[in-house]
């Protein structure tokens, strides 16, 4: 470990520390417990769904609390538990992977991170402020226009904050990626989880503002009276579903496409051989995040944008099945004659083939603009987009998690544990949803808190909800593997998997500056180009020397805290002008820490080239 | 190591703001910003083109517009992001007065467009009561403009922030890349504005 961390430090240090990092792992950490804890809670409220829905005309729920939890569930699951769970991963995993010290904006970083997680929490303060969001994690208007109370409005000012973080974290992988790389890691030297990193960046860099105005002109109708979505003053309520789609199409890719880069990186490592088909992965990748931005509006076939718009964006969505076409053929084929290790990383990632090209193939049925007019809303659209996101998403983190655990934590992951719960989430998800392509094809829609009894949708109905609870026990034994591996787990070597990149040839876990010497790659896959040519360790591309590291700071976590304040100010000053004071308090406090980053000089300070050599290797 | 002799070397490279890592960085950092910021007020102008003529019995723009003080507006604004071209032009040549004399020319520009701007809204409010809330076409016009006019207030307290800031102490390696990335934020506030004057402003008196 590093000279500073090597003494045991106070509980109140610890957390002191955390507050102020600007280093990425300990970033990730963070990232990686906010994130975890918005999946248990969306999963709590995903089990409450699934109970309402057990048997027909069911009471465990309310009709309003059920449109409560439908919204929170769906939306913190994509914003605060999918996206944190992968940006800690590539916190943790992309600077290693390229051979650099930190990130480009170590501050910004930790900006991002404290943005989010005062969203997610100001979001799910409305659980205890008069009621939830209920309006559909789309939060269509009308409906979100009109929707009474405060609920909406915690929806608009928690994913305003939180969506500003994301888009500061993915400038500053853009960055990083750009002017960080180790002398001779080239662009086609990357590895494939970096490459989807860079790639999901950009989709964030483009995609989310379309959200920050959507949301703007949603905030202003709701709390300043303009009359962008109000009909009778002209307004139009179609430009917010083009709005929130144009953000929310790239955004299902910037959910997945980091999953494909682990599902790459874990194939080839337990296959023990290269990539299949690296260039054209690369390729694939960058082609659907272009096509990514050109189907908004398959979501939109029944709004009757007429019939050639959608015929162009029916062609344009099937378009998308042939990059993806070529993954999932390239990791079949780099499994192909590789010497394989089935483990629980590979087992997530095995699984994920067959999950998500079964979800790809319901997408390309919803493609069809005709067949979309019958399952548009029902059953058969939840399917398939847990097919994906679970399927896809969800696999893929818990592989990386299972992957990289050692490289964050030191410790491996128990293997008994992982496999027990992988089998169970695996059985209990395809139980939940494979039968609710059935249930919509037999018409059932979403967003319906009941059903009635012999419309023969009460078995399909029963069956989801037990392999819900499955998911749910999967999951549970997941958090138990973590608490177990941390107290009893054993301790990893710093290369546990016998890995290709470069993350591998550094201690598990890293030291704070990560490498003490810059190493040069000769090549894709560097490690392994070094084990194979007898040498098994990478060369230092630079003399040792002193290590320029930045300095931490609280003013991340106190800007956040300001818009957090601001947050409920604008809320609450429609019923009293009061609350004003808080706007402008909040609003003050963020811009003057604003101000102190730009005015106080950061140097950050060095490691001499004595104490690294005075360390231990 | 003392940070002034690192960034503080006897001759100045020729790009001193982008002659450190953070620096480079920083250059970067602003331009995939600025490309995030396209898309921003893309949105905004997608609205606005769908609402401009939503303007529900309320005034028009036709009726409203007087192009006299936008064209006086945009001859201060792109004024402005000249200047800055010559303030950046003399920290390349290590001329801190001379930058920061015509960085102040570029602030004092900056503030009479705001001048002007909060002169037009108040115009509008009080002689056609034309507001934010007369229409979704108001809605959309104050919103995409007072956008902007957000932008241009925020890179004046920057500008003037890390003047102010670095006034004793001069240019250094660690500064520069504040003032370069303001130029560059401060020319894509300018080009908007182009955007705006042509989509809103003549469009909206010619039809």
């Amino acid at each position: 470990m590093s000279i500073a961390a090597a003494q045991k430090k106070g509980f109140g240090a610890v957390i002191w520390d955390y507050l102020t990092t600007v280093d990425h792992k300990k970033i990730a950490h963070l990232y990686l417990f906010g994130g975890g804890f918005f999946f248990l809670l969306g999963g709590l409220e995903a089990l409450f769904i699934r109970i309402q829905l057990i048997k027909p005309e069911n009471d465990f729920l309310s009709a309003g609390l059920y449109n409560e939890m439908i919204t929170m569930h769906g939306t913190t699951m994509i914003f605060l538990a999918a996206m944190p769970l992968l940006l800690g991963i590539m916190n943790a995993i992309m600077p290693l992977q390229i051979g650099a010290r930190d990130v480009a904006f170590p501050f910004l970083n930790s900006l991002g991170f404290w943005l989010f997680m005062f969203g997610g929490v100001l979001l799910n303060c409305s659980w205890f402020l008069g009621g939830a969001p209920d309006a559909g994690w789309t939060a269509y208007t009308p409906l979100s226009t009109t929707s009474p109370g405060h609920g909406v409005d915690f929806y608009i000012l928690g994913l305003q904050i939180s969506g500003a973080g994301t888009l500061m974290g993915g400038i500053n992988f853009l960055v990083t990626i750009v002017t960080m790389r180790a002398p001779g890691m080239t662009y086609m030297r990357m590895p494939l989880f970096t490459w989807t990193t860079f790639v999901t960046s950009v989709l964030i860099l483009f995609a989310f503002p379309a959200l920050t105005v959507g949301l703007f002109l949603l905030m202003f109708d709701r709390m300043f009276g303009s009359a962008f979505f109000e009909v009778s003053l002209g307004g139009n309520a179609v430009i917010w579903q083009h709005l929130f789609w144009i953000f929310g199409h790239p955004e299902v890719y910037i959910l997945i496409l980091p999953a494909f880069g682990v599902f790459s990186d874990i194939f080839a490592t337990f296959s023990k051989k290269r990539l299949f088909g690296y260039t054209a992965m690369v390729f694939a990748t960058i082609l659907i995040a272009f096509l990514g931005f050109m189907v908004w509006a398959h979501h939109m076939f029944t709004v009757g944008l007429g019939p050639v718009a959608n015929a162009i964006f029916a062609i344009a969505t099937m378009a998308i099945a042939v990059p993806t076409g070529i993954k999932i053929f390239n990791w079949l084929a780099t499994m192909w004659g590789g010497s394989i290790t089935i483990n629980s990383a590979m087992l997530w990632s095995l699984a994920f083939i067959p999950s998500f090209t079964i979800g790809g193939m319901t997408g390309v049925m919803l493609a069809s603009a005709v067949a979309d007019y019958q399952y548009h809303d029902s059953y058969f659209v939840v399917a398939h987009f847990h097919y994906v996101i679970v399927g896809g998403v969800v696999f893929g983190i818990l592989a990386a998690l299972h992957y990289w655990w050692p490289k964050m934590f030191g410790k491996i992951l128990n293997e008994a544990l992982g496999k027990l719960s992988f089998w169970l989430f695996f059985i209990g998800f395809h139980l939940t949803f494979f039968i609710q392509h059935f249930l919509g094809l037999m018409g059932m829609p979403r967003r319906y808190w009941v059903f009635l009894e012999d419309q023969g949708l009460d078995i399909g109905n029963l069956v989801s909800t037990i392999g819900a609870l499955l998911m749910g026990v999967g999951g549970l034994l997941f958090v138990i593997n973590i608490i177990y591996t941390s107290v009893k787990g054993e301790k990893a070597p710093a290369d546990p998997w016998d890995g290709r990149t470069l993350e591998w040839a550094i201690p598990s876990p890293p030291p704070f500056y990560n490498f003490k010497q810059t190493p040069l790659v000769r090549g894709l896959d560097p490690l392994w180009i070094e084990k194979t040519e007898g040498k098994g360790e990478m060369t230092a591309a630079e003399p040792l020397g002193d290590i320029h590291m930045p300095d931490g700071s609280i003013l991340p976590f106190i800007m956040s805290l300001g818009f957090f304040i601001a947050g409920f100010g604008f809320i609450y000053q429609v019923d009293q002008k009061a609350w004003l004071v808080a706007v402008f308090a909040g609003m003050g406090i963020a811009l003057a820490c604003m101000l102190i980053r730009s005015l106080k000089d950061y140097h950050g300070f060095h490691i001499t080239k004595e104490e690294l050599e005075r360390e231990a290797d | 190591m003392s940070h002034d002799h690192s960034l503080n070397p006897e001759t100045m490279p020729q790009e001193p703001e982008k002659a450190t890592l953070e620096g480079k960085n920083k250059f970067l950092g602003l331009w995939f910003f600025l490309g995030g910021e396209t898309v921003l007020f893309a949105s905004l102008f997608g609205t606005f083109l769908a609402l401009r003529n939503s303007t529900a019995d309320g005034p028009a723009g036709e009726e409203i517009f007087g192009l006299e003080l936008v064209f006086l507006m945009t001859m201060l604004l792109l004024t402005s992001s000249l200047t800055s071209v010559y303030a950046m032009y003399h920290m390349k040549n290590n001329d801190f007065k001379k930058m920061q004399l015509w960085l102040g020319i570029t602030a004092f520009l900056g503030i009479g467009f705001l001048a002007c701007e909060i002169y037009e809204f108040y115009h509008y409010i009080h002689e056609y009561h034309f507001t934010f809330r007369s229409s979704a076409f108001g809605s959309a016009f104050y919103t995409l403009v007072g956008f902007h006019g957000g932008h241009v207030a925020f890179g004046l307290s920057w500008l003037i922030a890390i003047m102010v800031r670095n006034a004793k102490r001069g240019l250094n390696l660690y500064n520069a890349p504040k003032y370069y990335t303001f130029s560059l934020y401060w020319h894509f506030i300018d080009v908007v504005w182009v955007f705006i004057f042509t989509v809103v402003y003549l469009m909206g008196k010619v039809g």
